[in-house]
């Protein structure tokens, strides 16, 4: 259960992250870059993916629309809204700082 | 941030809309991004089998992701709420027969309760329909023994010059002025106001103007504002009619202003036409008690402060002007006027409020029997559900939902009742009910009926609910769904013990009502009413004495010419009609200080017998008695016992009115009649020819005694007067017993409410014994068929379900006898001649109430007598 929380927390930021890389991307093609990124040690299925991308829409971070994917299968493609880029950047600055700041506590003592 | 969370709550709820449709497109959705897997699968050099299940592997069921995403659409309470509702009209649909009762039950509480919410808000609960109703007050003289003084015009300018309590003061007083004439004449209601009157209430005409301090001195100007009803019933409404002239009693008026459609004078309900008082100081009158007065408070003073300076004021004013009357036992007091207004009729309408409400309780008892005997139908389908994972929560809410929408169906179809049974009750409501005109469903009454209903819902919902899917469910899966938990059954006895109870109140009030009104209408008003029709007349201000008395004369002489008429008089006052003329009575030899207080007929010769008011002693006044004839006077009985006991009154003296006034030699002595009301006991009486009285009796009450029926005299009686004089406006045609029954109008209102309240709950109850005993009969079937078996009587099972019924009517009776004894002390004020604790009312509502349950209770017994006990022993 804490497990989850956490992943979804942090899953809304890799979609979010994804998308400014890569533009207005499908489900698939979200899932496929997270786990590539991941080194392949993240696996994305269903369960998390589409509520995730739901709940970034109804907080209009993301925007949806159908469209065609390169094998010209009809897919639902996302794209990062202006909302979304504020909420990006502003999830990373958080991130860093809590990065930074946890390095920091599991540093070796340089100082004593 | 916050926008993004107030965004996706939007976005939920849009959610609850077009759900099919997002459902279709998240399968698409899911389906083209396994695809996508599978084909990537492909490439990496599976098989089509083998990518394909690889594919599902990592990407888990569908379900659970569209689940999660339905949840995250919608608004989950909402949703189970929408399932719930659609189930519950479902399960309701399916059982026509309980759904109709229930919900009829319900609509006859609720009904009946908003409709005696509709009346008694406005009356009891809302402000007058005035700006700042709560600084209006009325000022009176009081004194310890509670009796109470109008106000004099003396003391209304004493105060208004010197108080600082008030924004404004006021006097009024009736003024019934008539047009004579011969086009229709008309006589109108009206009153007789001091300039501020208008400025008091807060309200304004709505065209022309108010009344000014020039307008309202002696010899002013002859100015009246007229209502909005006579202002479109009798000048259609004319946008110029002020400047117009009207003639009311015989005297030119002009009209100056026309009050707003919706102005409500609740002082004065009927009036339609306003005149400045005028009042003339000189003549001595200014402190004669029969004006009425009223004042608005200043802003921040309150009624007690008012009443303090009032009271200084007062005893100052009367100290100072009037040393030689005063009497420094007076005390006056400022009262909310909103209290002076209603205050009469607040006892009689929280009995009634009280009644209905009990009526509503049995109602909603009512129906948690039905869905107590429901739910243990229904433990099977619950067990099921228990089974299927719902949890007890998700059940109990399931249950109320359904009894909320009974409710709700309930309260809807109520209201409409209620729509109905307000106009009913404004038919049915006594003329001394004041804001009768305000009794409507509104939107108070709106949210009454369906907060009402919401209450209901749940408060007959929760216990089936709890009984429902209380206990282990599973072991209700395995038996038979018959069976029932012993619990359930002694909370429906309970219940139908607390039914009979409340009944036991209510008609209990019913009884004592009854009885009273027995007894009101056991008491003889002093004459007979029988056969006698009678209607008011009022002459023109142009006649002169001479002229009014032959006026009536030739009416009356015309009168007992129409067929059917045996008898014709004339009175200025009649019984029970709310006429009110007294003088003090100064007999020859008193103390000049002791006076009775007596009523003053002025009557034509043979009042006496046409009414049939019994002469004692001496003789009756004939056509002797004219004026220039030794004066002439009849005294009552009870007058006669008080001034003259053991002597005969006959040859004595006695001067009414002004002490200057001739001596009237007793001639006879008559029986004592009721004139306020059959219940007020004060029947001192003198009877003199209008012919010998001092002044003019300018309005007379026509009293015909008919052959046959009184009132299909009346067209004929009309033209008869109108055939001397076509000019003079006859008002309030009545026969005697319509008069007698509206004196007794306010007990009969809450005696019919009451009858009709207990009724149904005696209905109700009787409904729950029967419901109560049939499903105990149903469940024991077996257990009957057994004893039948093993060779019981079929009289004695019969005897075993009845003394079961009666066991419960009679625990409920024991304690509806606790509560009615307790109850009826509400009603003391609408009695009369009973006791609050009448045996025979109680006697006789137990008997009833236990007739009733027998015969609820035979019915199934009928049945339990009747098991075959072969076919009940093979069933199982």
């Amino acid at each position: 259960m804490d497990d989850k929380t956490i992943w979804q927390g942090t899953l809304s930021l890799m979609i979010l992250k994804t998308l400014e890389a890569l533009g207005p991307q499908h489900g698939y093609g979200i899932a496929r870059r997270i786990e590539q990124t991941s080194g392949d040690t993240l696996s994305v299925n269903y369960g998390t993916l589409y509520p995730a991308l739901l709940k970034l829409e109804q907080e209009g971070s993301v925007s949806s629309e159908w469209g065609l994917s390169d094998n010209n299968r009809r897919a639902k493609y996302y794209k990062l809204t202006r909302a979304g880029r504020r909420q990006l950047a502003a999830e990373s600055r958080e991130w860093e700082r809590t990065t930074v700041i946890m390095a920091r506590f599991f540093a070796p003592a340089e100082e004593s | 941030m916050h926008f993004g969370r107030m965004r996706s709550a939007l976005a939920r709820l849009a959610g609850l809309f077009g759900r099919d449709e997002r459902d279709r497109e998240l399968a698409e959705e899911l389906e083209a991004h396994l695809q996508m897997q599978v084909e990537e699968n492909l490439r990496a050099g599976m098989s089509p089998s083998e990518a394909r299940r690889q594919a599902l592997v990592k990407l888990g069921g569908p379900t659970q992701a569209v689940e999660e995403c339905r949840r995250r659409r919608g608004v989950p309470v909402l949703e189970d709420l929408w399932q719930d509702l659609r189930y519950g009209v479902r399960t309701l649909r399916k059982q026509p027969g309980f759904t109709l009762v229930a919900v009829l039950t319900l609509a006859l509480g609720i009904g009946a309760s908003t409709t005696i919410f509709s009346a008694v808000n406005p009356i009891l609960f809302e402000p007058l329909p005035y700006p700042q109703a709560e600084r209006l007050v009325s000022i009176s003289e009081t004194f310890d023994n509670g009796a109470r003084n109008p106000g004099t015009f003396g003391m209304y300018r004493g105060l208004a010059e010197r108080s600082r309590s008030f924004d404004a003061l006021a006097v009024y007083k009736t003024w019934l002025p008539a047009m004579n004439g011969a086009d229709h004449p008309e006589r109108f209601e009206g009153q007789r106001v001091s300039f501020e009157y208008f400025r008091v209430l807060g309200i304004s005409p709505a065209l022309g103007r108010d009344f000014q301090a020039a307008d309202d001195r002696t010899g002013g100007p002859g100015v009246v504002i007229i209502g909005d009803a006579l202002w479109r019933r009798r000048f259609g409404g004319d946008p110029a009619i002020v400047g117009r002239s009207v003639t009311l009693d015989d005297s030119p008026f002009t009209i100056i202003g026309v009050m707003p459609g919706g102005f409500d004078n609740v002082l004065a309900p009927n009036a339609e036409v306003w005149a400045p008082l005028q009042y003339d100081m000189s003549l001595g009158s200014a402190w004669g008690h029969h004006l009425r007065t009223l004042g608005r408070l200043r802003a921040g003073v309150s009624a007690g402060q008012a009443t303090r300076e009032t009271d200084a004021l007062g005893h100052a004013v009367l100290e100072e002007q009037r040393p030689e009357t005063y009497d420094p036992r007076v005390k006056f007091v400022v009262s909310s006027l909103q209290e002076e207004v209603t205050g009469g009729v607040r006892p009689a309408l929280l009995a009634v409020l009280s009644a209905v409400l009990l009526l509503l309780l049995i109602a909603c008892v009512n129906v948690t029997n039905l869905l107590l005997a429901r739910g243990a139908q229904r433990r099977g389908e619950f067990a099921m559900r228990a089974a299927l994972g719902a949890a007890r929560g998700r059940l109990v809410r399931q249950m109320l939902t359904e009894s909320l929408l009974l409710a709700l169906l309930g309260g809807a179809l109520g209201l409409l009742a209620a729509q109905f049974g307000a106009g009913l009750l404004v038919a049915l409501s006594p003329p001394e009910l004041p804001r009768a005109g305000a009794i409507r469903v509104d939107a108070a009454a709106f949210a009454f009926a369906f907060g009402g209903a919401a209450l209901v819902g749940l408060l007959v919902g929760l216990i089936p609910a709890l009984h429902a899917t209380h206990g282990d469910l599973r072991e209700a899966v395995q038996q038979s769904s018959r069976r029932t938990a012993g619990g359930q059954q002694l909370t429906r006895r309970v219940l139908v013990v607390a039914e009979v109870a409340l009944a036991l109140v209510l008609l209990v009030g019913a009884g004592l009502l009854l009885r009273s009104m027995e007894r009101l209408f056991a008491v003889d008003p002093g004459f007979d009413a029988s056969h006698l029709l009678t209607m008011q007349v009022q002459t023109s201000r142009r006649f002169d004495k001479e002229a009014t008395e032959r006026f009536f004369a030739g009416a009356l002489e015309a009168v007992r010419r129409v067929p059917g008429v045996t008898a014709a008089a004339f009175t200025n006052q009649l019984p029970l009609s709310g006429d009110d003329d007294e003088y003090g009575a100064h007999f020859e030899g008193d103390d000049p200080a002791t006076a009775y207080n007596v009523f003053r007929y002025g009557v034509s010769p043979g009042y006496l017998e046409t009414t049939g008011i019994p002469l004692r002693r001496g003789r009756t006044l004939d056509e002797h008695d004219v004026a220039g004839a030794p004066p002439s006077i009849l005294i009552s009985e009870s007058l006669a016992r008080r001034r003259f006991p053991d002597q005969d009154p006959v040859g004595r003296r006695v001067q009414i009115g002004p002490a200057n006034g001739p001596w009237f030699n007793i001639v006879g002595v008559v029986g004592d009649v009721k004139q306020v009301s059959l219940v007020s006991s004060q029947p001192d009486a003198v009877y003199i020819t209008t012919a010998q009285w001092l002044f003019v009796d300018r309005t007379l009450s026509l009293v015909v005694r008919a052959r046959g029926d009184a009132a299909a005299l009346a067209p004929a009686v009309r033209q008869a007067v109108w055939s001397v004089d076509k000019g003079q406006p006859i008002v309030r045609v009545a026969t005697m017993d319509e008069l007698l029954a509206a004196s007794a109008a306010e007990r009969r209102f809450a005696l019919i409410l009451f009858e009709a309240f207990g009724l149904a709950a005696l209905v109700l109850a009787a409904v729950g014994i029967y419901g109560v005993l049939s499903g105990s009969v149903n469940e024991r079937t077996r257990e009957i068929g057994v004893r039948l078996a093993l060779g019981a009587s079929r009289g004695h099972i019969l005897a075993l379900v009845l003394r079961q019924g009666m066991k419960l009517t009679g625990i409920g009776v024991a304690a509806g006898l606790c509560g009615a004894a307790a109850a009826s002390s509400a009603l003391v004020s609408l009695l009369f001649g009973v006791s609050r604790l009448d045996p025979a009312a109680y006697l006789g509502v137990v008997a009833l109430l236990a007739a009733v349950s027998a015969a609820a209770c035979w019915v199934p017994a009928w049945r339990a007598a009747r098991v075959d006990p072969s076919i009940t022993l093979r069933a199982e």
